[in-house]
């Protein structure tokens, strides 16, 4: 069990590392960024002494030397536009992020769990059929484009829901239901399979031989353990979903959070706080991941148990 | 003896499904709609020059806003309405898919070109080549690729190379684990232990003996990734950083479209209409192809 959590915890710190040094590498890709963000017009001591100021006139390793010390001192220097430290820029656009995500998912879960059980219950009928077909076609659908349906129809025509910002509960409605069409659909599907694989057991025929009733067999007996494997499915799977599906999302509804702010900041060339972000987030859903694995592990017997 | 040989020598008698393209008659009606509907979605790309009635970025400032046909104020010819410049709708619809069509297809043959060498690698030469690859392919499949799509569309600026590149690079990952999972499996097969046997190169056993093996897998990938790319491509472009004005493609309609949502519903409902219809398309064939690839599935 130790080694398993502790791979686990190397494993991540592997993936952290390869994710920093391929962010600086990306940032360097076509030369050198002061000429994107100067454009034209300046001098040439103006430029030089931009260089100099963030250090792009040393080697390469120099550079990445120092972008490393950057990175453990979490000095990540100013936004070129707001003139802040983009560690605070960034932060403060955070909590808003996770309330939507939290709402994403509590709705995901709530929607898509007891529609992969119907789904798998009813797996011959017609009930198993419709889902599955809603199921799989919602995982074509842009999430953008479920958005901009949102706003038509309950914005603009109906007159319902505010479309700006994340002032009320009601605000929250349509951008949850856009992150969540994806993510519905994927763990609607994982919820069937995982069902479908549990109801064969042969435990499940002895608890309704037991006398026990259908609801109980199933909730108790079926989704308990089903939910072993879902649960590392829905941890890796939510993660990864919800941070794309909100880069878009948020960009609609002008949410106030992290996506919105990779946008606008990759749309304005604002890089400190662009890398700063991409660092941000990938480092969350890469310790969501690995807690994830780790919570796996306590949750299946067969792994808390195992030896070594 | 001859069975041993004939075993030894024919990878179809070692239980490894061999591909098989399959065919309209295999297919439910749902495949086949979804058939039909690529293959019109296809034509319209490929013949947009002689399709659409008129230039796809010719601005006509008496007809601006014109809703489609059936609606009041409708304009005789342009089918789907006109956008705030303008411009028909239907033919920047049909240029907009050739586009996105074109991306999308080179943007997949990248991906499999550099994940399934990746992938054959590592499988083949093993070691801490292997183990580099895959820690690349783990942090690939942590990271969401559209803050990658960001952070390299907004450095390199946003041409149609540079976001070939971008959607060349998206979903190499998922053939790197594929291939590789499916060459380890492979080459513990008598028929590759055989071939090594007589004296075959490395090179050799991969190009005619493991490469035939993996490409059903392959072709399943492609298509699920086809449609994810599809729509990176359009979610990239809608967001504004993809494939720049006046140019069209579908997702930048639907961006640009957004602001005369109220008024010009129209605009954007066109190409997202059209987006839809190639993602579900492309999305049924790839799922139909790998319950036909995958012995396992098809009992279910």
């Amino acid at each position: 069990m130790l080694t398993y959590v502790l791979r686990t915890l190397l494993r991540m710190a592997i993936t952290l590392f390869l994710i920093v040094t391929l962010v600086f590498f990306a940032t360097r890709l076509s030369g050198n960024p002061v000429d994107f963000v100067l454009g034209e017009g300046i001098t040439k001591e103006d430029r030089d002494l931009l260089i100099a100021y963030y250090g792009l006139d040393s080697s390469i390793g120099t550079q990445y030397l120092r972008y490393l010390s950057s990175v453990f001192s979490g000095e990540f220097g100013l936004s070129f536009l707001e003139r802040r430290p983009v560690s605070e820029i960034v932060l403060e656009r955070a909590w808003p992020s996770l309330k939507l995500l939290l709402s994403a998912v509590c709705f995901t879960l709530v929607v898509s769990i007891p529609l992969g059980i119907l789904a798998a219950i009813y797996r011959t009928s017609i009930i198993g059929s419709v889902v599955m077909v809603v199921a799989f076609l919602g995982y074509a659908v842009p999430s953008f484009i479920i958005g901009i349906l949102l706003v038509l129809i309950f914005a603009y025509t109906l007159n319902w829901l505010p479309v700006i910002g994340d002032g009320t509960a009601l605000h929250f409605i349509m951008p949850t239901l856009a992150i969540s069409g994806m993510l519905v659909a994927a763990i609607t599907r994982f919820t069937r399979n995982a069902m479908l694989d549990v109801l064969s057991q042969d435990y499940m025929r002895t608890a309704r031989a037991k006398g026990l009733p259908e609801w109980i067999v199933i909730l108790k007996h079926g989704l308990r353990n089903a939910s072993i494997t879902l649960l590392s499915v829905v941890g890796l799977q939510i993660a990864a979903l919800a941070a794309s599906g909100s880069v878009v999302v948020e960009a609609i509804f002008a949410w106030p959070g992290i996506g919105d702010l990779l946008v606008r900041s990759a749309i304005l060339r604002d890089y400190p706080v662009l890398q700063f972000g991409v660092l941000s987030v990938a480092v969350a859903v890469i310790v969501i991941n690995a807690v994830v694995d780790i919570a796996y592990a306590f949750a299946d017997p067969r792994i808390r148990l195992a030896k070594g | 003896m001859t069975d041993a040989t004939h075993n030894l020598s024919s990878p179809r008698n070692t239980g490894l499904r061999s591909f098989r393209i399959p065919i309209w008659s295999d297919a439910n009606w749902i495949v086949r709609i979804a058939l039909l509907i690529g293959l019109i979605l296809i034509v319209t790309a490929l013949t947009a020059p002689w399709l659409a009635p008129f230039d796809p970025n010719a601005q006509s400032l008496i007809s601006r806003l014109r809703p489609p046909i059936g609606f009041d104020r409708y304009k005789d010819g342009f089918y789907f309405g006109t956008d705030e410049l303008g411009r028909d709708i239907f033919s920047r619809c049909i240029y907009g898919l050739r586009l996105t069509f074109a991306l999308a297809l080179a943007g997949a043959v990248i991906g499999l070109l550099i994940g399934g060498t990746l992938g054959l690698m590592a499988g083949i030469i093993g070691g801490l080549f292997e183990e580099i690859v895959m820690g690349l392919v783990d942090a690939q499949i942590a990271i969401p690729f559209t803050l990658i799509a960001l952070l390299i569309l907004s450095i390199m600026g946003s041409s149609i190379d540079v976001m070939i590149f971008v959607l060349g690079v998206y979903g190499w990952e998922q053939y790197t684990r594929i291939v590789r999972g499916e060459v380890k499996k492979l080459i513990q097969m008598p028929f590759v232990e055989a071939a090594r046997a007589a004296g075959a190169t490395p090179v050799r056993i991969a190009m005619r003996h493991i490469l035939p093996n993996v490409v059903s897998p392959i072709v399943v990938q492609f298509t699920l990734n086809f449609s994810n790319i599809v729509i990176l491509e359009s979610t990239l472009s809608f967001l504004g950083l993809g494939v720049q004005p006046p140019t069209a493609t579908l997702g930048s309609m639907v961006g640009i479209g957004r602001d005369y949502l109220p008024t010009a519903p129209w605009i954007v409902l066109a190409p997202a209409m059209v987006i839809l219809l190639l993602t579900f398309a492309v999305q049924i064939l790839g799922d139909w192809l790998r319950d036909k690839a995958d012995v396992r599935l098809r009992s279910r």
